[in-house]
């Protein structure tokens, strides 16, 4: 099953927020988890994750700094800011807003709604 | 096919041509690139651990990172800004200038204060800008000296002439200074105000050498002086209009509380200003060339059409109604401006034009707009020849029709060349010559202006 890329672009932000709460990360790392964490499922074109990053950077939630990498290459790493923890709680709480209402229908009516909601 | 030992230089290369196609996205900035780099290295370790040798491990990784189109979309949603090209304020490590940027505009700062301290320093010695008759036609004779030998430094500087190239520089600003403070002009003649106005053209045209680096024989090296004085014309204009919205809150709000600031306006901002603002012109100017679109080919494709409409419609105008031109005298330098405005029209259409495209409408409306102004100015100068005979040759004059030939001369000669290029038989190149191998007659003329004159007429 592939997840619609309405969906994908949707849960970006508060997949990278949730990533970042465990700890400091870099871009690559971030996809890795990701895909970890959704068994595969969620695909993501790698490149687009970095507009999401500044996004976040520029709205506050997130820190960069540039770091070295072990091999000693420049890298970008990103670290949650306390604006960041409080949009993630409060996008936490969203998420379940709807997964509780998907949840509350029956299975019959669930097969019925449209694709990618 | 590449051998396995050189197999890690091909990848290398081919990663530096991918971040120059990641470059070339104009909302990606450098930083974004290293970033983006990072990751494509990451995810090439990654998959050569797997068993993928580094080409197909390329190849994957750059397929993931993605359409680098789409990619750049989305960078230009989060930067909508860096889609306007930015010049001064751009910030630190943002772009890919280079430091020496900096110290230039030090330097450009400095040498701006420095010609405002000049413009001053007569002060010193009782002569006021706002003073007597006298003061004043000082500083009208010399103002151009106050300035441009900075801004010749500037580019002496920038260019790094050789010290025999520096005094070849020099000589025509201390020959100037000279000349144009022993000379015992009548305060208020003709050959005085002659001198103010030609002056700083003579030294302008001068300044080309420095900005050229000493190579000023070479034709691509004029078109762009001529490029650079169009950019920096209209870059000085725009700051000046800044600088009268100074100077008018400057009178307001001191006026607010009941003090006249009139006297610090005139005395210190209008003319510190404007010879400080000539030279940070010329540095913007520099600083902005491969970064922003020029503006002076820009105003060429609006203005041409509307002059030649203006001129066509007022040579039929003349041929309706039957009217001759009826001028004053004095009027023929209307007639030389209106030629200096033709030529430029000509010069920035032709600056910014590929040289190997084919003729096209605008280039037919080019030609249309330099027969119409040599036919308005054919008319007027004969009504005026007619005339100059019975009152003598004054100064005025004798440089208003100087003028008004070497410009005929040009634009005469241009209007064949373009003919034939618009009749395929010439390309445009031979146009771009003559145009730049005829900026020494003017050169020439105007230090006959300034040098001759006096002495022809005297000091009148």
């Amino acid at each position: 099953m592939s997840i619609g890329k309405d969906l994908v672009a949707a849960s970006a932000t508060p997949l990278v927020l949730a990533i970042l709460s465990e700890g400091e990360s870099y871009g690559y790392a971030i996809i890795k988890r990701v895909d970890e964490l959704s068994g595969g499922e969620l695909k993501w074109t790698d490149g687009m994750l970095y507009p999401v990053l500044h996004r976040l950077e520029h709205n506050g939630y997130v820190k960069a700094t540039w770091g070295e990498s072990d091999t000693g290459r420049r890298r970008k790493y990103y670290k949650l800011t306390d604006r960041g923890e409080a949009e993630l709680a409060n996008q936490r709480r969203q998420w379940k807003i709807v997964n509780d209402a998907l949840r509350g229908t029956s299975f019959h009516s669930l097969a019925l709604l449209p694709q990618g909601v | 096919m590449a051998a396995p030992d050189d197999g890690a230089p091909v990848v290398e290369a081919r990663i530096v041509e991918w971040r120059s196609y990641v470059r070339r996205q104009q909302a990606i900035h450098a930083v974004d690139a290293d970033e983006l780099e990072d990751h494509l290295r990451v995810q090439m370790a990654e998959l050569g651990k797997a068993g993928l040798d580094e080409e197909e491990a390329f190849l994957i990784a750059v397929k993931r990172i993605g359409q680098l189109d789409t990619l750049s979309r989305e960078f230009a949603r989060e930067y909508s800004d860096r889609l306007w090209k930015r010049l001064v304020l751009a910030s630190p490590g943002a772009g890919d200038e280079t430091g020496g940027w900096k110290t230039e505009g030090l330097v450009a700062v400095a040498l701006a204060i420095a010609a405002a301290v000049a413009i001053k320093l007569p002060e010193l010695f009782g002569l006021s800008i706002a003073g007597p008759k006298a003061d004043q036609a000082f500083y009208a004779r010399n103002f151009s000296l106050f300035v441009l030998p900075f801004l010749a430094g500037f580019f002496a500087w920038k260019r790094d002439l050789r010290p025999a190239q520096r005094w070849a520089l020099a000589t025509p600003f201390v020959a100037a200074a000279l000349l144009v403070n022993l000379y015992p002009f009548t305060t208020g003649g003709s050959t005085e105000s002659l001198e103010a106005i030609h002056l700083p053209m003579a030294l302008w045209l001068v300044l080309g050498f420095a900005y050229a680096g000493g190579r000023w024989r070479a034709h691509d090296q004029r078109m762009n002086y001529v490029r650079f004085s169009g950019e920096w014309f209209i870059y000085y204009a725009l700051i000046a209009l800044g600088g009268g919205v100074l100077m008018m809150f400057t009178t307001f709000i001191f006026r607010a509380i009941g003090l006249n600031a009139q006297a610090l306006v005139q005395a210190w901002i209008a003319p510190c200003g404007a010879v400080g603002a000539v030279i940070v012109a010329a540095w913007l100017v520099e600083a902005k060339q491969s970064i922003i679109e020029n503006l002076a080919p820009v105003l060429t494709i609006i203005f041409t059409p509307l002059f030649a409409i203006l001129l066509l419609g007022f040579l039929g105008t003349m041929a309706w109604t039957g009217k001759g031109i009826h001028v004053e005298r004095e009027a023929l330098i209307g007639f030389d401006l209106l030629l200096v405005l033709v030529v430029g029209l000509l010069l920035y259409a032709i600056s910014a034009r590929d040289p190997e495209a084919e003729p096209r409408f605008f280039d037919g409306l080019q030609l249309v707009l330099v027969i119409c102004a040599l036919a308005v100015d054919g008319f007027a100068l004969w009504a005026i020849a007619a005339r100059i005979t019975d009152f003598g040759f004054s100064p005025n004059r004798v440089a208003a029709l100087g003028e008004n030939v070497l410009l005929f001369v040009n634009l005469g000669w241009s209007a064949v060349l373009y003919a034939r290029f618009l009749g395929r038989r010439a390309a445009i190149a031979p146009l771009e010559r003559w145009q730049m191998s005829y900026l020494p007659v003017y050169l020439v003329w105007m230090w006959v202006v300034v040098a001759g004159f006096p002495l022809i007429f005297n000091f009148q």
